[in-house]
């Protein structure tokens, strides 16, 4: 379009021989300039806006980048921790007795796994501190801060499942807790005063001291992929739970969104009469692309809660939302996949003697094939980025466990973004939601990556 | 995990039904002695439809009415004490006999009455489950063997085969539309039941938002007014399409124009990243960016800017559609015939003078559509609005103010427990109506004009 056709930068040039120079010219010439800087004005206001656009794209990435990645290195002390018999005093675990049911002996176990929790494992922790603070020993209570409180639960998960560890030494990593990691990254203004500190002098001059030394480090924090939500020690709050909740709703929406959109796209396309029905079929699918998400969420509510009875906060009903969602999406580009393959192809096998539905799927469908996964891989990226219909089906209630089935409570990956952004301690969890969107973004970048990629492998042109 | 080895292994019998079709259409057709009327695969598949459908019918209705079932005769057999007791307490002693039935037990001493209704479970269970199993099998067979015996060379199975796909591929069709009058009906049902608590007049033409939760029996419901949530919908939309209807629309103009073609291939697919970008995702920008840079900005000329405000989710949201309206705007400018460009460039008019005084009048009708469609998307938006325009519902006219939407009310209402009896739960239906149906006019009109336009240069 910005080619050489544009020729009006010679009027500049005298007038040719052999015409006359009228006052008409004279006007042209003089309104030229004006002309030729609204020209340049023009041309600048349309280069700025897409500036703005690309600047805006790199602000996003950057601003969320450089707080997010950091998050990924946590401070975690490593430090041998004794099972100290004198403070882990438990019996050994229950073993099935003859003539004892599944669940008494359940029970019993449960029994002896309450006993475990009663051991005071923060004194196991805090003597394996003390070991490297031995001026800290009389403060214990401060001790205890350095280390985030869900891995005392972390100490007796291990005990639990290898009870032989009573009396031995094994070195550990301990994730620090979450004021220490946001003293020591410096995500907390280390000039504020002591009243505005969120730790006590002692228990920051002790990290300090031990981030010298080596004994806290800034690891990799798997913790954040392992770990499923936690509100009782933020340190050590992950992922996990909606990582999983999220990939059972993007199995659902690709069992049930990319099936139904194919098989009604084929139809529609295909087969059906072009009839009052089809018209309103066809402004359906389109309207339907275009409604607010949320009101998909409140179809999910009234629908799939309140009528079924299905359980709050599964990934099953969450699926089912996101899926009716999808559907418009994946009906569309399927439907102009189809529309690209030439009408000559289905001619040609018809015209050999091949039905209708031989040529559509021995024929139309292959070749419409990379275009339809595009566009499923495209629908299914925009399912798992959304957020407004799961809050309405209950999915921003606080789980603590990772799934094991679609019908357990579960969060997502943009809802689990939405309940840490509001956590109080702001220092901390603006970089760890800084950190779930990479994770989020990495997700949906790779899948449409993916999509890109069949995109320029398989396209044909006709 | 039954169930999935049952389906398992109504899959694998529907396999060996193929091979046995296959097998038999290749006997009956003697080895091309006899003309058949379709190719083997379609009879193999057509003794497997007949095969696995009927079955997998039982299956689903058979799971969708057992437990009801057993549930009532449990419940029947219980003395007439423990069935008098209320729906949650019943629910407890059903899964203790549940729990013994299965074998698992109970740690205390089960009672007398529940071991006999355990036994009763398990007696129906296992005989449910056998003449379950047993008619699946019998239908399958059956389909098998009927089919078998019914190839002929005159046989159409293709035709079969191909009415039965068609058949699905309708169903299948239809599921949008359900989608849709499953929300209008749902919306108008439970937006009818909040407007027996709430005159609708006071809801659409109300000038105070304050739902107040009510304790039982005050009668003192709050006062649900639409107009300050729908002012604060505006506000922030018109905000966001003052961002983005200039910037799309230079964009577009400037990638379909003026823009080399290495421009063009780069910018384009980085500026719609921004279309594929989680809401989320721009809501905690807004939240931890724009929002305190704004801020400080007011403090720095001496204007008093909320760090939430209608401006941050607007200029935020704006950002947002952006790629939206940029590409739909390029999808029309590049629509518009080159020879009106030739035509006017020949007459002398530069290059911005083409474009401002002959194509964007011809594209006007298209924009029109863009600009409708970008503003049924603003209105709709949620999770922006939810985490940066501050939620304050007051009818004000101030854009440095917090306000709050239509979208950010349906949330508050309707997260946590869900209690589909009080108004305030249920206004987020009411709600959910507005916004489906102001979005819907806007879609309709914006895609009619797209489409006459679309028309005029085809």
């Amino acid at each position: 379009m910005s080619d050489q056709a544009v020729t009006h930068d010679t009027p500049h040039a005298p007038p040719q021989s052999g015409r006359q120079w009228t006052p008409q010219h004279e006007l042209v010439k003089k309104s030229l300039g004006r002309r030729h800087a609204a020209e340049k004005r023009f041309r600048a206001a349309g280069m700025s806006a897409v500036l703005f656009g690309l600047a805006m794209v790199a602000l996003l990435f950057v601003t969320i980048f450089a707080k997010g990645i950091p998050a990924f290195w946590q401070a975690t002390f490593n430090i041998p921790v004794y099972f100290d018999p004198e403070i882990v005093k438990v019996e050994p675990r229950p073993q099935a007795q003859p003539g004892e049911t599944p669940a008494q002996l359940r029970d019993r176990d449960l029994a002896w796994q309450t006993q475990v929790t009663m051991v005071n494992w923060n004194r196991v922790i805090e003597n394996a501190l003390i070991e490297h603070l031995p001026e800290a020993a009389s403060k214990r209570p401060l001790v205890r801060r350095l280390v985030t409180s869900g891995e005392r639960f972390g100490l007796r998960d291990m005990f639990v499942a290898n009870p032989e560890l009573l009396g031995q030494r094994v070195t550990l990593r301990l994730l620090a807790d979450a004021n220490v990691d946001v003293w020591l990254k410096g995500n907390i203004d280390r000039d504020l005063p002591d009243s505005q500190q969120q730790l006590p002098p002692e228990v920051r001059q002790w990290a300090d001291a031990l981030y010298e030394r080596g004994v806290i480090e800034m690891k990799f924090s798997t913790s954040l992929f392992m770990n499923p939500d936690s509100r009782s020690s933020l340190a050590s709050a992950g992922l996990a739970g909606a990582i999983m909740g999220s990939l059972y709703m993007m199995l659902i929406v690709i069992l049930i969104a990319v099936p139904v959109g194919v098989a009604s796209a084929i139809y529609l396309e295909e087969y059906a009469p072009r009839n009052k029905f089809t018209d309103l079929i066809e402004v359906n699918i389109n309207n339907l692309a275009a409604v607010p998400s949320i009101i998909f969420g409140l179809l999910g509510a009234a629908v799939f809660i309140n009528w079924f009875k299905m359980p709050l906060s599964a990934p099953i009903v969450g699926g089912l939302v996101l899926s009716l969602m999808t559907l418009p999406t994946v009906i569309i580009a399927t439907r102009s996949t189809l529309k690209a393959i030439p009408p000559s192809i289905r001619q040609a096998a018809l015209g050999i003697g091949a039905s209708k539905t031989q040529t559509i799927f021995h024929h139309v469908l292959p070749l419409a094939l990379p275009g339809i996964l595009t566009g499923a891989i495209i629908g299914v990226a925009q399912a798992i980025g959304e957020t407004a219909p799961l809050l309405l089906i209950g999915m921003s209630a606080f789980v603590a466990s990772v799934p094991a089935t679609p019908f357990d409570q579960a969060t997502a990956l943009p809802v689990q973004i939405y309940l840490w952004q509001g956590n109080e301690l702001r220092n901390f969890f603006e970089a760890r939601t800084s950190a779930a969107i990479v994770v989020l973004l990495a997700v949906m970048i790779s899948m449409n990556a993916l999509a890109i990629l069949l995109r320029k492998r398989f396209e044909q042109r006709w | 995990m039954d169930n999935w080895i049952m389906i398992g292994a109504l899959l694998v019998l529907m396999g060996f039904a193929y091979q046995f079709g296959v097998l038999r259409s290749r006997s009956v057709a003697a080895g091309g002695a006899v003309r058949m009327h379709s190719r083997p695969g379609y009879y193999g598949l057509l003794v497997a439809l007949w095969c696995g459908l009927p079955a997998l019918a039982v299956f689903l209705l058979w799971s969708m009415i057992e437990p009801s079932m057993i549930r009532s005769v449990v419940i029947e057999q219980l003395p007439p004490e423990v069935a008098a007791l209320d729906g949650n307490q019943i629910n407890v002693i059903l899964r203790r006999v549940e729990s013994i039935a299965s074998g698992f037990g109970v740690s205390d001493q089960p009672a007398a009455y529940e071991l006999a209704a355990a036994a009763r479970v398990s007696e129906l269970q296992g005989t449910g489950r056998m003449s379950m199993i047993a008619l699946m099998a019998a239908l399958a067979v059956g389909g098998l063997v009927f089919t078998l015996r019914r190839i002929s060379p005159a046989l159409r199975a293709r035709n079969k085969v191909e009415s039965v796909v068609q058949t699905l591929l309708i169903i299948c069709s239809t599921i949008a539309i359900l989608t849709t009058i499953g929300i209008v009906l749902s919306m108008l049902g439970e937006a009818m039941r909040f407007f027996q608590f709430v005159n609708p007049v006071d809801f659409f033409f109300g000038t105070v938002w304050n739902p107040r939760f009510s304790t039982v029996g005050s009668g003192d419901q709050g006062q649900f007014g639409l107009l300050p949530l729908l002012w604060g919908t505006i506000m922030v939309s018109i905000v966001a399409l003052l961002i983005a209807v200039p910037v799309g629309l230079m964009t577009a103009i400037y990638m379909a124009e003026y823009a080399p073609g290495w421009l063009r291939s780069v910018a384009k697919p980085v500026i719609e990243v921004l279309a594929g970008i989680p809401t989320i995702v721009y809501g905690f920008f807004a939240l931890v960016t724009v929002g305190p840079f704004f801020h400080g900005l007011g403090l720095a000329v001496g204007l008093d800017i909320r760090t939430t405000s209608a401006l941050t989710a607007g200029v935020v949201m704006g950002i947002m559609i952006i790629p939206f309206v940029s590409s739909l705007s390029d999808d029309i400018i590049t629509q518009v015939p080159r020879a009106m460009r030739d035509g006017s460039l020949g007459l002398g008019a530069t290059k911005a003078e083409t474009i401002r005084n002959v194509v964007l009048p011809a594209a006007l009708p298209g924009i029109v559509g863009a600009f409708l469609l970008a503003a049924s998307r603003a209105i709709g938006e949620t999770m922006i609005v939810v985490l940066a325009a501050g939620n304050s519902p007051v009818l004000h006219a101030n854009p440095f103010e917090a306000v709050s939407t239509v979208t950010v009310t349906i949330v508050n209402q309707l997260t946590g427990d869900l209690d589909f009896a009080s108004p305030q739960s249920l206004v987020a239906f009411a709600l959910g109506l507005t916004l489906f149906v102001i979005t819907l006019a806007l879609n309709v009109v914006a895609l009619y004009i797209v489409r006459k336009y679309r028309e005029q240069y085809e």
